[in-house]
């Protein structure tokens, strides 16, 4: 089997010093819509500034370099072990380079294991087999200002008035957004994830994050409903960091999941708009990134 | 935009306002979660003992916040084998989890700037027209950024606390934030959370 080491801390410096292009086209249509002089405005021109910066002498985009998710899918005949082996070791070589930052802390001593490892959970690797012959592995830094305002609905939910549909996601959804307020680095992206249990509905909130902003949801209902929310949160007028206008979400990205016939979650995966995700293919012993 | 140096005396800080751009240069020190918790319960409400660096440490602080300014930062630090320290990327981090130690915090040490994210509570909206002193907002996530405002690493405490929860000693210049409490009691967070309140209420009536 091959070693992917080396390419798998490429993926993490890129994900980490590099914003992607449709993030940073959202940014730049973003600030457009805020009046000039604005601190509105100012903050999206310094969040531009330091994207372009940070891209020419690579370093991270933000100092919170968050969890790391990977998402690997591997055709048969990988081994899962080896290649968590691997990842663990890019993940520590691009602590020590500066890319990330130790993150890792345990949750009973409160020490910090400083090279962003640290039990099963740290980094996060979900493994999956797939159909062909290319391998291919997502990350997601999921930071922790935005993963803290994240939130969970029962629904129906008495006090928003929300019951157990599109409308009632719709309420769970901007209230979300409205007790974010600034805090998890506005204007952010929403993932939201509607059933599942309460496991299931969280990790499927943040997986609906690797969908590209200008891929359309292949539903129609939840396309709308995607767009809807898009324009009411915005409606709400936080604003970039909370100090105000027209840009408070980006965009909503929104799945579903089976549920129970007792339960209806809404889950929200708020992220800011340092949305580091990047994907890194590797077929016939070439690799590329995107 | 308006230029201010570290230490700030009451007059400057009573003539910020809320809304104004401000850059920022002198020496400033950084401090979360665990900094501020061991600053409360070690020096203020003394519910430990101090231990081992704690009083050279808290001797070394004094001077430094008096007037001075305590930024919520958790950087990336380059040079950590060497020693020759250099920030990478340094951000603010969220600061309401401040909330319950920040006033305290200003009062004891004299602090007129807390920098951060997000904004903080009424104690320390209260604390703020006491001491006086402002929030200052900076841009989350603007790291790459602000670490280029960031001239010098002038030292360490607490390393033992972990690279971000560390008390990092730094000189910046034309630090840029946004002065969102100001010390007349004035605060934009809560101006905003008021009126996206409302909003939200109409669009869930709808
Ligand atoms: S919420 Fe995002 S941009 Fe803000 S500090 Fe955290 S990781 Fe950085």
């Amino acid at each position: 089997m091959q070693d992917l080491t080396e390419p798998i801390l490429e993926l993490v410096r890129l994900t980490s010093t590099d914003l992607p292009a449709d993030v940073e086209q959202a940014l730049r249509q973003a600030v457009e819509r805020e009046a000039p002089g604005s601190a509105a405005r100012g903050a999206l021109e310094t969040i531009l500034k330091n994207v372009a910066l940070s891209r020419a002498n690579s370093t991270p985009i933000c100092q919170d370099t968050g969890t790391p998710l990977f998402y690997v899918r591997h055709p048969a005949g990988w081994s899962t072990r080896s290649l968590r082996a691997q990842i663990e070791s890019a993940v520590a070589q691009a602590t020590a380079h500066a890319y990330l930052r130790p993150n890792s802390v345990d949750s009973l001593s409160g020490k910090n294991s400083g090279n962003n490892l640290g039990g099963h959970y740290f980094p996060t690797i979900h493994f999956e087999e797939v159909e062909g012959e290319a391998l291919v592995i997502e990350l997601m830094l999921k930071g922790g200002g935005c993963e803290n305002v994240g939130a969970q609905y029962s629904l129906p939910h008495s006090q928003l008035g929300a019951g157990r549909d599109l409308a009632g996601v719709r309420k769970v959804v901007l209230d979300a957004v409205h007790q974010a307020q600034g805090q998890g680095c506005a204007p952010g992206i929403l993932g939201v994830a509607i059933g599942g249990d309460r496991g299931s509905s969280y990790y499927a909130s943040k997986e609906a994050l690797l969908r590209k902003l200008d891929e359309p949801n292949p539903d129609e209902s939840l396309a709308a409903l995607e767009a809807r929310l898009t324009q009411e949160a915005n409606q709400l007028g936080i604003g970039p960091m909370g100090f105000g206008g027209e840009t408070t979400v980006l965009d909503a990205k929104i799945t579903h999941l089976n549920r129970l016939p007792a339960s209806y979650f809404v889950s929200v995966s708020y992220m800011c708009w340092a949305y580091r995700r990047r994907k890194m293919v590797w077929k016939d012993g070439q690799v590329s990134y995107s | 935009m308006r230029s201010v140096q570290i230490p700030i005396s009451d007059e400057t800080i009573r003539s910020l306002e809320v809304g104004e751009p401000v850059a920022l240069s002198g020496v400033m020190i950084t401090g979360r979660d665990a900094a501020h918790k061991w600053m409360v319960d070690t020096f203020i409400k003394k519910t430990r003992q101090p231990e081992g660096d704690d009083q050279q440490v808290y001797a070394a602080l004094k001077p430094i916040l008096a007037g001075g300014v305590i930024y919520h930062c958790g950087p990336v630090v380059a040079g950590l084998d060497t020693k020759d320290y250099r920030f990478v990327a340094a951000g603010p981090t969220t600061s309401s989890r401040e909330e319950p130690y920040q006033g305290d915090v200003m009062r004891h040490f004299n602090v007129k700037g807390v920098i951060g994210k997000g904004g903080m509570g009424p104690k320390t909206l209260a604390a703020c027209q006491e001491a006086p002193g402002a929030y200052l907002h900076a841009i989350g996530g603007a790291a790459s950024l602000i670490a280029q405002s960031v001239k010098r690493v002038l030292g360490v405490h607490k390393l033992d606390f972990g690279v971000p929860e560390a008390m990092w000693v730094i000189e910046v210049q034309d630090f840029p934030v946004v002065v969102t409490m100001d010390a007349h009691g004035r605060s934009q967070h809560a101006v905003i959370e008021a009126q996206s309140k409302s909003a939200l209420e109409k669009l869930l009536a709808a």
